[in-house]
């Protein structure tokens, strides 16, 4: 078996050396009754690559793949072109197959590029200091949220109803699991929230988004200072990081954290993941920030080196009193995000994000002329919301089959919700080109008759 | 010229051969400079009201070129399994396969969202489905979930299915029971459920003491976490035993599946009597460790369990795969909630299922055996001359502590320094925490017997070194490393997290700010 | 000045008048190496002998502090926070954590002999 080096002659003289007669006897503690007497049946044997290749290649050519029709589908995840450097410098087995850098001398690659990350983080949000990353955007919310309720010793979070459901899924899973109370809003993209009446005394945090779930732009600047009077902490979310190139960073509005879904830039739509999730906040706020961190320090000749550190936080050192269990960061995702940040740069970043409005705008000026169809925002970045005439996901399900896939039915992600089952999320990205566009706007008018 | 080109000149002069002084990146590059080329916009009418970004957001601008070479540089000044022998206990570090990678770029998994409609992704669903199928018989179990991302992530899965079972149930046990060598995620877990922690000491054989477990064993107790082979790299004899017991006080068991790699393919857990699992995919199964995560965690249980696993999952019916995403659509079973975005490490569960396929059913059985082989051969040859702590066989790994250096006024750190220099990268230190000064070694089955000898006469050498006196060799380690040993004191003490332009200099150069003097940016000739 | 008086988990306590000074031994700031940071209790708090009040870590550990005697805090020491090397450098004098205004005499604690005959007897 390709993997295993070991030969017949290896085993026999490792064997004679532990002074065992065969491997059965370094097994003599499990209890006999489990030990199988041979490779489990019903299951299929070793393979070699050409026919591991084949099977998995007959599951993926069973998919449509985003690049191969129209593709409109955003909420949440989105499709960027990832340069090719990208991939090519993360195969590197230095980079792919170490470790989480405990031995720092030996480690120098990873802790600087996730000082760079840390960088590039805070400098995207606007926040003072930023971590090595979590699992995703919703985790890192939920992380967010246990966070302010330990600052605030408050266990109450408030959650707009414009945030993105798996984000409020979460935090309502974690609030539910480990004790805390959400006061969520319904979503609705057509009246303006009122999230201040909701924050009390004993609210530790309110959770918004920017853009929004249906792709609406705001100022959280004044909600910042209310919730400053109250002694809440301002969760800003942000799920479409590309807009952060040209868009007023939440840092700027007031945010005391900033969670973030970083797959935009580095990483593939993937089917959901794996995934980055991006977490910013106030230097204030640091010993209380969750999962891996690294700092600058020297090393024994006076040289500048990096280590993770604040060590103390974690679970391997406080246990049952850690911050939060986690243990991983999202090390090779992270990796992708920060080698496409630094392609793109300042220059390309902007360029990129400007190019992404623009082709919104333009979808948005072509999907006038589809009757019945209306876009209901007066704000957006590279997504926003259609009111169709009939059910969204009757249309995507029809237009699928041409193919086209056409957006997300706000309906799949808030069902039971008559009032929303018209709405189709729709994202056009710098790869949409217009042909698709005009094959989006033909279909619709069709489906929509 | 500006301070940046100063500083990347002074780096590439401080360089020498492979030796490499690499600046950060904000230190290099232009303004302009881009690494992508954009087409211009289509002309349009702007939609985001008074939103724009004012000012700069302060990255920097580099080509290609620039930052190909940048991340090159960068990593090598890592090791990888690929570099070198990574023996790091409980982690499980073996050869991650390309084929992995392959077809995790596939495009029919790479490019597919995940809330595209589900009648274009059933590829997709059924990979899902295939991977917890073969888990399950792994296993024994008759449930999985598969949504959670790491394999914390997954013990809090695997606890919350037993709240919430217990909930159901309408029985109040707010305690959990933890061995003293847990992993520390054992006990953060619980403690972030609600759950109050007791520790089980451990006997003189490193195994649970059974006595001291039926003592604390009672109707407050909800759950026992056991690690299984336990963190000391030593099977748990008595499981059976240990299932039965917990089973009889009302309890559940959680087995952390960590070390699944010493049975995997030759031992079923549910044989043993557990209730719920966490595999690490990374571990166990050869997803990539790629400098600390993705991982992925998926969780087994058993049919009592299963009705609570969290969204989404997949089902397959008459109709095809489906996703089920929504409370409402989950009929009989009455999942805890929703623990992560979208539908789980997809990207991992490729690479998994690649590396399960490669391996079959038979290659899995030799993987476990080699594993303990390997770990077998390491403890034999070298317990003469370090201190083993528990008599053998061991599992998958290999357990020292520091008695051996007992007189020497070296430690366990200074060992694994000293192991670098000698071109391995060392084992895991210092945990677990139940023996004084833990060197715990897994070599997995990825590994020649030839590697197994260099390294052994290595320790065996660096033990001899210590014992006979040879401090110097050991103080002053890692010798020929990118960098030597860091002030891990001056990084907590003083955080600095990220890098910040430099204050506005004055007239004559010299910084405005005349707080901490600054490390040495690089060190110009030697 | 009063004689420290020590508890088994390492902490000392000198009582002057109605108030305990108190830190972390010697011996422990020994063994827990470079201290990076303190975390120190609220002045106001009512403690018991025994409780949980502070958090003294390292690079690589953690260990709670526990109230050599009951009482409430009245002071802490805020060149901690800019200086947790105090700690290493004075533990028993200018490295003290907080002080307790108390009505016990610090008696059932160990006296300086004890304390020293303790720690010899802790196997390492």
């Amino acid at each position: 078996m390709r993997y295993l080096p070991l030969t017949v002659s290896d085993r026999k003289q490792m064997l004679a050396t532990i002074g065992a007669r065969g491997v059965d006897d370094l097994f003599r503690d499990v209890p006999i009754k489990a030990r199988l007497k041979g490779p489990i049946e019903g299951l299929s044997l070793h393979m070699p690559e050409f026919e591991v290749e084949r099977e998995l290649a007959a599951l993926a050519a069973k998919n449509v793949a985003a690049g191969s029709c129209p593709f409109f589908v955003g909420a949440g995840a989105y499709r960027h072109h990832v340069p090719t450097s990208v991939d090519h410098i993360l195969l590197r087995g230095e980079f792919l197959t170490s470790y989480t850098p405990y031995q720092p001398e030996v480690a120098q690659g990873t802790l600087q590029y996730l000082f760079e990350f840390q960088t590039q983080v805070a400098m995207l949000t606007g926040m003072e200091i930023a971590n090595a990353s979590l699992y995703d955007g919703p985790t890192a919310a939920a992380e967010a949220v246990m966070m302010a309720n330990r600052i605030t010793g408050r266990k109450r979070a408030v959650i707009s109803g414009s945030l993105h459901p798996h984000y409020r899924e979460t935090i309502e899973t974690m609030g539910r699991m480990t004790g805390f109370a959400c006061a969520a809003g319904s979503p609705s993209p057509f009246a303006e929230e009122n999230i201040a009446a909701r924050i009390d005394d004993n609210t530790s945090c309110v959770v918004v988004q920017t853009p929004d779930f249906f792709g609406r732009l705001h100022d959280f600047t004044a909600l910042s200072k209310i919730c400053e009077a109250k002694g809440a902490l301002l969760v800003i979310a942000v799920t479409e990081v590309v807009s952060l190139g040209m868009l007023k960073p939440p840092g700027a509005m007031g945010a005391d954290i900033v969670v973030c879904e970083g797959q935009g830039l580095g990483n593939n739509l993937n089917f959901g993941g794996p995934y980055v999730g991006l977490f910013a906040c106030k230097e204030k706020h640091i010993r209380q920030m969750p999962g891996r961190v690294c700092g600058e320090t020297v090393d024994a000749e006076g040289k500048r080196g990096f280590v993770l550190t604040l060590s103390t936080r974690e679970q391997h050192i406080r246990r049952e009193k850690a911050t939060s269990n986690i243990c991983t960061n999202s090390g090779l995702c992270a990796l992708g995000f920060t080698i496409h940040l630094s392609l793109l740069g300042e220059a390309g970043l902007m360029k990129l994000a400007e190019l992404n409005h623009a082709k919104a705008c333009q979808l948005a000026e072509k999907l006038t002329s589809v009757s019945g169809c209306k876009v209901l925002n007066e704000t957006f970045f590279n997504e926003f919301t259609l009111q169709l005439p009939k059910p969204a996901s009757e249309i995507v399900e029809k237009l699928a089959k041409l193919p086209i896939l056409a957006g997300v039915p706000v309906s799949r992600l808030c069902p039971g919700d008559k009032a929303l089952e018209n709405l189709l999320l729709v994202t056009a990205t710098e790869l949409t080109q217009e042909k698709d566009m005009d094959a989006l706007i033909k279909a619709l008018t069709e489906a929509c008759r | 010229m500006s301070k940046n080109s100063d500083i990347a000149i002074e780096a590439m002069k401080a360089s020498k051969a492979l030796m490499i002084e690499e600046p950060l990146l904000f230190e290099q590059g232009a303004e302009g400079r881009m690494g992508v080329d954009l087409p211009a916009p289509p002309a349009h009418k702007p939609r985001t009201g008074a939103m724009r970004r004012v000012g700069k957001i302060g990255l920097p601008g580099l080509s290609e070129p620039e930052v190909v070479r940048h991340y090159t540089r960068l990593s090598q000044k890592n090791f990888g399994i690929d570099s070198a022998f990574y023996p790091l206990g409980s982690c499980t570090m073996k050869h991650n396969p390309r084929i992995n990678e392959k077809a995790a770029r596939m495009a029919g998994f790479a490019d597919i969202h995940p809330l595209q409609p589900t009648s274009t992704v059933q590829g997709a669903l059924e990979l899902i489905d295939r991977l917890a199928h073969w888990l399950k018989m792994l296993t024994g179990m008759p449930a999985v979930a598969m949504s959670p991302g790491a394999g914390a992530h997954g013990e809090f899965c695997g606890m919350a299915v037993i709240k919430k079972a217990l909930e159901a149930k309408g029985e109040k046990r707010h305690k959990v029971l933890v061995p003293e060598s847990a992993h520390g995620t054992n006990p953060a877990t619980a403690a972030a459920l609600g759950f109050a922690v007791e520790s089980i000491p451990a006997n003189e054989k490193g195994r649970v003491d059974l006595k001291a477990l039926q003592a604390k064993l009672g109707p407050d107790v909800a759950a026992l976490m056991l690690t299984n082979p336990n963190t000391c790299g030593l099977f748990e004899g008595d499981i059976v035993a240990i299932a039965e017991m917990v089973h009889k006080a009302g309890a559940y068991f959680y087995c952390d599946g960590a070390n699944f790699n010493a049975i995997v393919g030759r031992v079923r857990p549910a044989d043993l009597g557990i209730d719920v699992m966490h595999i690490n995919l990374h571990k166990t199964f050869s997803t990539p460790h790629g400098g600390g995560g993705p991982g992925a965690g998926p969780v087994v249980m058993a049919e009592s369990l299963a009705p609570y696993a969290p969204m989404p999952y997949v089902v397959h019916d008459a109709k095809g795969f489906r996703l089920i995403e929504q409370a409402a659509d989950a009929g009989n079973n009455k999942p805890f909630g929703r623990i992560k975005g979208f539908n789980g490490q997809m990207g991992m569960f490729v690479r998994a299922l690649a590396y399960i396929l490669s391996h079959g059913a038979d290659g899995l059985w030799q993987v476990s055996s080699d594993a303990v082989l390997n770990a077998n051969y390491i403890l034999a040859s070298l317990k003469d001359v370090m201190s083993a702590p528990f008599e053998g066989p061991c599992m998958h790994e290999a357990l020292f502590d520091d008695r051996f250096l007992k007189d020497t006024t070296l430690s366990t750190l200074d060992i694994a320094k000293a192991l670098i220099d000698r071109g391995f990268h060392p084992m895991t230190m210092y945990f677990p925490l139940v023996v004084h000064g833990a060197f715990l070694i897994e070599p997995t089955e990825t590994e020649s017997k030839e590697t197994l000898d260099a390294f052994i006469a290595a320790l065996r050498d660096l033990a001899h070194e210590a014992k006979r006196g040879n401090k110097e060799l050991f103080k002053a380690a890692p010798h020929f490393t990118p960098r030597r040993r860091l002030d891990e004191t001056r990084a907590a003490r003083q955080p600095v997290l990220r890098w910040t332009p430099p204050a506005a200099s004055t007239e004559d150069g010299e910084s405005a700010d005349d707080s901490e003097p600054e490390p040495r940016r690089v060190q110009a000739g030697r | 000045m009063g004689q420290p008086r020590y508890t088994k988990e390492h902490e000392w306590a000198r009582i002057e008048g109605d108030v305990a000074v108190c830190g972390i031994s010697d011996y422990a700031q020994k063994a827990m190496g470079d201290v990076v940071y303190v975390e120190l209790p609220v002045i106001g708090k009512k403690v018991k002998q025994g409780e949980q009040v502070a958090v003294v870590e390292s690079a690589k550990a953690a260990s709670e502090v526990y109230a050599p005697v009951d009482g409430e805090i009245v002071a802490v020491n805020d060149v901690l926070s800019k200086d947790p090397g105090k700690v290493n450098a004075a533990a028993q004098s200018d490295g003290w954590f907080f002080k307790i205004k108390t009505a016990a005499n610090g008696n059932e604690l160990m006296d300086e002999s004890a304390y020293q005959n303790y720690v010899k007897g802790l196997a390492h």
